[in-house]
This record gives structure tokens, C-alpha cells and sequence, in this order.
């Protein structure tokens, strides 16, 4: 054990310089871009900013698209002249009643593979709706992967909402991921007041433009709200256009009355209708609706035919340019809810980074102490395999461009803690030995051979708990399954080829003679 | 360092003492249970810093009670104008809540506060790493039960995961006791302690393996007090480093870590114990003889 080819050491002594090279791009101010990502990453904790994770909430969604389908289905119906009875939705499911013998004429269309109405998705073999008919009774429902397709679209579109919304805001380096079925993960480092990018988030941001009834018990009509929840307006419930046809929208400012406004252009469907609707309208009151809220009324005074609008509204400037900033980024196809959220500020962060280091000096110090006190010339050989061990560890971590969290700060503490257990292993055994054995260098060679399998076991241990904490953890405790893993490598190879390289050498040198460990 | 305990002598006395013990615990974390977390129940935390250090603990408490939000505890947290605060009831619809909080309790205390640190966790989200925190504990005892009974023989499998339950129980029982709050990191660390534990365990299951081998004609209980006693001091020096590095974890390390590395500290203490004086004494039990070992050898052949 305690003779090493040179190949081998060239390896060791070559890795070692390798890996330190990484960990020291840490402590350099660098210009060079390329190894300046393979620095080590501060996690939010460490560095302050907010974590997010959004839920798409779809049944809503789900209703709408329902409610589609209920129109589009009675059109079938009448065209292939199917007779029914009492269609209506009842708990997100399609109800009718049809004939018996009409029963096959509509299974023939709804079962149709290649039809529009119901389509068929080979990837999962099945339709996108489900249907049951009992005693005549027809019940239609959105199956399992219909509602699995709804959820991804509604999850696609959402990202790319949510990305630009955010991209508006200006952060920096934003993370947004998709994480699992209907969730979105947010991270924005550097953010420690969410509050802004939270309100935008949380608006669908759907916006309508609606005429203004006139009768007060109107059929068509229906009441809703201005933002301050008391006034309120019957509104026609004919959407005259929607957000989809703005082309941009910026805040402004309007000198005739000092007010700040949204300025909007329309695209050429949206200018044509808007001038075509505006011109039948003249003296009515256009409600401008954002997620079912009236933002203003104003009186239409002459038609509109450039395309160009303005929404007033009370608006401060801020809240002007948060409005131009949902209608440019879209509507969400759904509303998204917040159902985590961690958010540190910089000075925490910076507390916990001054405080991490510390807590490593001192612990650091302590063992390197106690390891010299116990082992004497040994003592340093287990301190410098440490050493090397932390600036190897820091180096794994940052090829891998790992994220190092607070919990990751005491993986490595803790690491250095159980770091001298292999060398102690080691130690113990060879005094065991050397009272039994003559010769140093047999018994420094048994020592090593001997406490291997004790080292691999004790090791793999704690290996497995860093790995299931890896995979199940989350946030900032993977950043401590991560520094505890890789610890553990870097431990085993520290001790194991650089300590007992060093060892070798010290006792070759002294073979005859006596050795005090 | 060359001990010669006898520790058998000990072990009927302390195995009485750990089963006192963990019947205790059982019984605390059944009646009292855990303090659990925002991460694990929902709810809202906020590390709140005063600019003023005469605000007092019942100044902002008062702020609370007055704003409505159901259960809240305020404490302490560290330095004199540090403050935690926990809020149990959840407004996820509404994502001005925490501004508004700030708003009314810089208002009540009539000096700037500053939100350190704020951790809002919806139900279902603390419900799945609930789960996820129980399913990665159950999956690295059976990870290290497998990993034991494949490397050893089923007694040595048996006298570690005793052991780990061992210090899993009373570490909990402990937290239970001092309604320590178990949030994240806890888990994190009751996942090192099963692995460090199981390690200080291994290298004396590993040197009573050897042992039998060596010597098949002594008993046992002869082999594993010789094992024990030349393992004693690597087992107490690794130990002492680890409590080294925990310590100025515990000390230095910021309020953050002090649950996490106070854990720790409960199962190295509870770790070293239990590999000693309660997995070995199973080997005891369990009757194992240099027979258990070199009929597996045959086998292999």
C-alpha cells in the first residue's frame, strides 16, 4: 500500500493541481467570461432574492372551454338534425337527452377519430372527452388526458406570459422553470421586495372593451364592478374586442386634463373593428374591463379610426405603467396562484455568508488543532490531506457550477468535521499494528490494507443519506446534500491517496527508525 | 490510547435506560408532539429587523393582534432588534398581504422594519414536503438496512437499524420536549444522522467481523468487547471533531443553522452512544458466532 507507481502519482498530483485551478478561479477577479460561469453559484439564501412557485389554476379554464364545446355541440346537433333535450352543464359535465335510435348518429360523429369536435390523441389512446350514455341520458366530460392536454397548454402559454411580464420588470438573471404538470418555478436573485412582481403575476390581465347598456334589467347585460368595489355599471356582455388585438400599450401622459394614461395601439383587425364599432356607438359609454373589473367608462365622443386609444383610469404612474406592462406581455390563459414563496434580503444574506465563513474558519481551526494535539507529525499530514480536501470540494463544485446555499456552507463545516475520520481510521490501525509488527514500513502497509474496508463502508453510509437528500430535497437543503456528497469523494480521495502518499515518503525516509504516531 | 472496558457489563443497565428513553419519546411526540414548521404546516414566517432598538417584543406583538391574522407567535431571534415571527393563517389570493403587514407595523411601532427574511408556504405545498421528508427518512433506513444486510449478515442488519430508530426517536423526543421547531434543514440533518450513526456503527460491526473471523473460538460477547475497545478511540476522536465542526456551526454559523447543527449535535452525541452500547449488544443477543460469518463465506465459494 505504501508503494506507488509513478503513473499513479502523476494522476493524483494531477488532478489535485486541476481541481485546485477551479477552486481558485473563485477568489480571482476575472475577466475572462468562460471561467467565470464555472464560479461557484450563491444560492438565493446567500445572496438575497425571491423564490416563487406558481400554481396554474385551470378550472376555470376548464369551464370555459366546456362552455365551447356546449355551443359547438348544439350546432352539430341541429346540422345533423339529432333531437335533444335539456343540454346544459351541470359539475363541468355536458347533459342532454336524445332519441334512442339517434343514439348510434351521434356516436358516429363523437367517436369520429379524425373529427374536430372530439379529437383522438394517439399518444395516449384516448379522446380528448369521455362520454357515458345512460338511459337515453348523454353525459359528455373532458377524460383524464384531456384535461392533462388543457393543463400543459395552459402551462405552456403561462410561461411564456410569465417570462415576459418578468423580463419587463427588468430582474436580474431570471430563472423560470416548469415543474411538474401546472407549476411554475421563479427564481429572481437580487429581488428583495417581490411585492411588484407578485401584483403583476397575480393579474390574468384579461382585457375586455364592452358597451355600456342603457336599460337597467337588460338581458344581455350584466353588473360589474370598478376597482374601488362600490360603483358599478350594467355592462353589454358582447365583448366589442379584446387585449388580443393590442398591438402595444405604453403609459403616458395626457396634458388636456393632467392625467397619466395607458396609450394603446390596435393591429388592423382590431383598428378596423374598433373604428367600425366606435362609429355606431357615438354618445355611449365604453367600458374598459380588465379581469372582470371596469378600469373607466369614458363617453365614446367621435369615432376612433387610427387605431390609437387611451385608458384612463387614476392612474399614478406606476400603476399606469404596471397596466402597459400586463396588456403588452398577454393575458394568461388562467389564473396563477402563489403557493410558495421564500424571499431573502441582502443583508440577510450577506450576514450568513460572513457568518458561514467563520463558523468554517473556527471549526476549521479547531480540528486542525485537535488533529496536531493528537497525532502530532501525523497530525499535519491529516491537516494538510484536509486542506486539500476543502480546496478539492470547491473545486468539484465549481465544474459542476453547483449552487452553494447556507446549509451547503455547513456541509462543508461538517465535512471537515468527519473529513480526518478516514485518516484517523487509518492511524489507529497502524498503532494497533506497530505493536504487533517490528517493521514500520509492514506495519504502516497492514494499517492501510486493514482499515479500507471500514472506510468504505462508513463512508457509502453517509454517501446514501446525501444522495436520497439530494433527490428529495429541496431548495437550500440540496445545496447541503450536494456539499456533503461530494465532500465525502473528496474526503476519500484526499485521504486515501494524497495522505498516504505523504505517508509513504515519511517513512520510507525512516524505516529503521522508531516511528511515533 | 490502548482501553480495556468491559463494557458487556454495561449493557444491560444502559439498554434499560435507552428503552426508558425511547418508550418517552414515543410517548412526548405522540401527546405533545412536533413544533412543525411554516415548511411543514403552511403558514407565513417573517425575520423582522427594528431600526429602533427600544422596540419591544409586546410593541410588536400588540401590532399583530391588532391586524386580525389568527394564531401568531413572535419571538426573539438572535440579536436585540431581531424578531421571528410565525403566522399560521395563509393569504396566498392576495399578494399585497405581506406589504400590508409592513406597512401597519412600521406604522404601530413609528420606525422603519425591515423583513429579513419572509417564507410564505401554501398548504399543499407544505403537505408534499411533509411527505417528501417522511418518504427520504423511511428510504435511507431501508437504503442502510439493505446496504448492511448485504455487506454483513441480518443480525448485524438488525443491530444498526435498532440503533438509527434509537437516535431518530430521542433526537426527535428531545425536539418534541424543547418544542424546537422542525422545519427543513431538520430533516436534512436527522438524514445525517442516520448516516453518521450508521458509520460510527459499521467500523465496529466491521472490526467484530474480522474479529470472528480471527478468533472462532471466543464467544461473542468476548469479541465485541475487544472490537469495541479497539475501535474506542477512533470512534471518540471522529467524534470529537465532528462535535468540533458542529459547535462552530452552533456558535458562529447565524440563527438560521442553529437547529440544524443543535440536531446534529443531539445525534453524534446519541449516534456514539447507540453504536456502543445498543447495536453491538444485539450482536449479543442475536447469539452471531464465527459460524454466521464463514458459512456465508461457503456460500460465496
Amino acid at each position: 500500500m505504501l508503494y506507488f507507481s509513478k503513473l499513479k502519482l502523476v494522476s493524483i498530483y494531477f488532478i489535485i493541481l486541476f481541481l485546485s485551478f477551479f477552486s481558485a478561479i473563485n477568489f480571482l477577479d476575472l475577466n475572462n467570461n468562460l471561467l467565470k460561469n464555472k464560479q461557484i453559484n450563491l444560492g438565493l439564501d446567500l445572496q438575497g432574492g425571491t423564490y416563487l412557485l406558481l400554481e396554474v389554476d385551470s378550472s376555470p379554464l376548464v369551464q370555459q372551454k366546456l362552455q365551447n364545446k356546449l355551443l359547438s355541440l348544439r350546432k352539430i346537433l341541429k346540422n345533423k338534425k339529432i333531437k335533444y333535450e335539456n343540454l346544459k352543464i351541470k359539475n363541468d359535465i355536458i347533459n342532454f337527452k336524445i332519441l334512442e335510435n339517434q343514439i348510434k348518429i351521434f356516436e358516429d360523429f363523437f367517436l369520429n377519430k379524425d373529427g374536430k369536435f372530439n379529437p383522438y390523441f394517439s399518444q395516449y389512446r384516448s379522446y380528448e372527452l369521455s362520454h357515458e350514455i345512460d338511459n337515453n341520458l348523454v353525459s359528455i366530460k373532458y377524460s383524464k388526458y384531456g384535461i392533462v392536454e388543457i393543463k400543459n397548454s395552459a402551462l405552456n402559454d403561462s410561461l411564456e406570459i410569465v417570462r415576459r411580464r418578468i423580463d419587463e420588470v427588468g430582474t436580474n438573471e431570471p430563472t423560470i422553470i416548469r415543474r411538474g404538470n401546472d407549476r411554475i418555478l421563479i427564481e429572481l436573485p437580487g429581488l428583495s421586495d417581490p411585492n411588484r412582481i407578485k401584483k403583476l403575476l397575480g393579474k390574468t390581465a384579461n382585457l375586455t372593451f364592452r358597451i355600456v347598456s342603457d336599460q337597467p334589467d337588460d338581458f344581455g347585460s350584466e353588473v360589474l364592478y370598478f376597482e374601488d368595489g362600490v360603483t358599478k355599471l350594467n355592462v353589454n356582455k358582447r365583448v366589442v374586442m379584446s387585449g388580443d388585438n393590442l398591438d402595444n400599450a405604453i403609459p403616458s401622459f395626457n396634458n388636456q386634463n393632467n392625467e397619466t394614461v395607458v396609450s394603446f395601439s390596435l393591429d388592423r383587425v382590431g383598428a378596423k373593428r374598433f373604428a367600425r364599432i366606435t362609429t355606431n356607438s357615438v354618445g355611449k359609454r365604453l367600458a374598459i374591463i380588465l379581469d372582470n373589473k371596469i378600469v373607466s367608462a369614458p363617453q365614446i365622443r367621435e369615432p376612433i379610426v387610427g387605431g390609437n386609444g387611451q385608458i384612463s383610469g387614476n392612474f399614478t404612474f406606476q400603476s399606469a405603467t404596471d397596466l402597459a406592462v400586463l396588456l403588452r406581455s398577454g393575458a394568461l390563459p388562467a389564473p396563477l396562484n402563489i403557493i410558495e414563496e421564500r424571499t431573502v434580503g441582502p443583508d440577510l444574506g450577506e450576514d450568513s455568508i460572513n457568518a458561514g465563513i467563520i463558523s468554517l474558519i473556527i471549526g476549521f481551526l479547531l480540528v486542525i488543532i485537535y488533529m496536531i494535539f493528537k497525532y502530532k507529525f501525523f497530525g499535519i499530514i491529516a491537516d494538510i490531506s484536509l486542506i486539500v480536501n476543502l480546496i478539492l470540494l470547491l473545486g468539484v463544485l465549481s465544474i459542476f457550477e453547483a449552487t452553494l446555499t447556507l446549509p451547503g456552507i455547513a456541509g462543508i463545516i461538517l465535512t471537515v468535521g468527519m473529513a480526518v475520520d478516514a485518516n484517523v481510521l487509518i492511524f489507529e490501525r497502524i498503532k494497533e499494528e506497530m505493536r504487533s509488527e517490528k517493521s514500520n514500513v509492514y506495519a504502516f502497509d497492514i494499517g492501510y490494507k486493514k482499515a479500507q474496508s471500514a472506510i468504505i463502508d462508513a463512508n457509502i453510509t453517509t454517501l446514501i443519506s446525501a444522495i436520497i437528500l439530494f433527490f428529495l430535497g429541496s431548495g437550500p437543503v440540496k445545496g447541503f446534500a450536494i456539499t456533503l456528497g461530494v465532500g465525502i469523494l473528496t474526503t476519500l480521495f484526499s485521504a486515501y491517496f494524497l495522505a498516504r502518499h505523504l505517508t509513504s515518503i515519511f517513512v520510507m525516509k525512516r524505516k529503521d527508525k522508531e516511528i511515533v504516531i | 490510547m490502548k482501553t480495556n472496558i468491559e463494557f458487556t457489563n454495561f449493557y444491560r443497565k444502559l439498554n434499560i435506560l435507552s428503552l426508558i428513553l425511547i418508550i418517552l419519546s414515543i410517548f412526548v411526540l405522540l401527546f405533545k408532539g412536533l413544533n412543525l414548521g411554516v415548511d411543514f404546516k403552511g403558514g407565513t414566517l417573517i425575520e423582522i429587523r427594528t431600526n429602533n432598538s427600544s422596540i419591544k417584543i409586546s410593541e410588536i406583538r400588540q401590532s399583530f393582534i391588532k391586524m386580525n391574522l389568527g394564531d401568531v407567535t413572535v419571538k426573539k431571534f438572535g440579536k436585540e432588534k431581531d424578531f421571528l415571527v410565525k403566522i399560521e393563517t395563509i393569504k396566498s389570493d392576495d399578494p399585497s398581504f405581506i406589504k400590508s403587514i409592513k406597512d401597519k407595523l412600521s406604522s404601530d411601532t413609528g420606525s422603519e422594519v425591515n423583513f429579513r427574511r419572509v417564507e410564505n408556504v401554501g398548504p399543499k405545498v407544505s403537505n408534499e414536503l411533509l411527505k417528501a421528508g417522511l418518504l427520504a427518512i423511511t428510504l435511507s433506513l431501508a437504503a442502510m438496512l439493505f446496504y448492511i444486510w448485504i455487506r454483513f449478515e441480518w443480525q448485524f442488519s438488525l443491530g444498526a437499524i435498532i440503533a438509527i430508530i434509537h437516535d431518530v426517536l430521542i433526537t426527535m423526543g428531545i425536539f418534541s420536549i424543547l418544542s424546537y421547531e422542525i422545519n427543513l434543514s431538520i430533516v436534512a440533518a436527522i438524514l445525517t444522522i442516520v448516516g453518521y450513526s450508521m458509520n460510527d456503527t459499521v467500523v465496529i460491526f466491521d472490526r467484530i467481523r474480522e474479529n470472528l473471523k480471527k478468533y472462532t473460538k471466543s464467544s461473542i460477547s468476548i469479541i465485541s468487547n475487544t472490537s469495541t475497545n479497539e475501535t474506542l478511540s477512533r470512534t471518540l476522536i471522529t467524534s470529537v471533531t465532528t462535535l468540533l465542526a458542529l459547535f462552530s456551526i452552533y456558535f458562529f454559523g447565524g440563527e438560521i443553522l442553529k437547529g440544524f447543527s443543535f440536531a446534529m449535535i443531539l445525534g453524534v452525541l446519541v449516534g456514539t452512544y447507540s453504536s456502543i452500547f445498543v447495536a453491538t449488544p444485539i450482536l449479543n443477543y442475536t447469539k452471531v458466532s464465527s459460524k454466521t460469518i464463514l458459512k456465508d463465506d461457503d456460500e460465496k465459494l
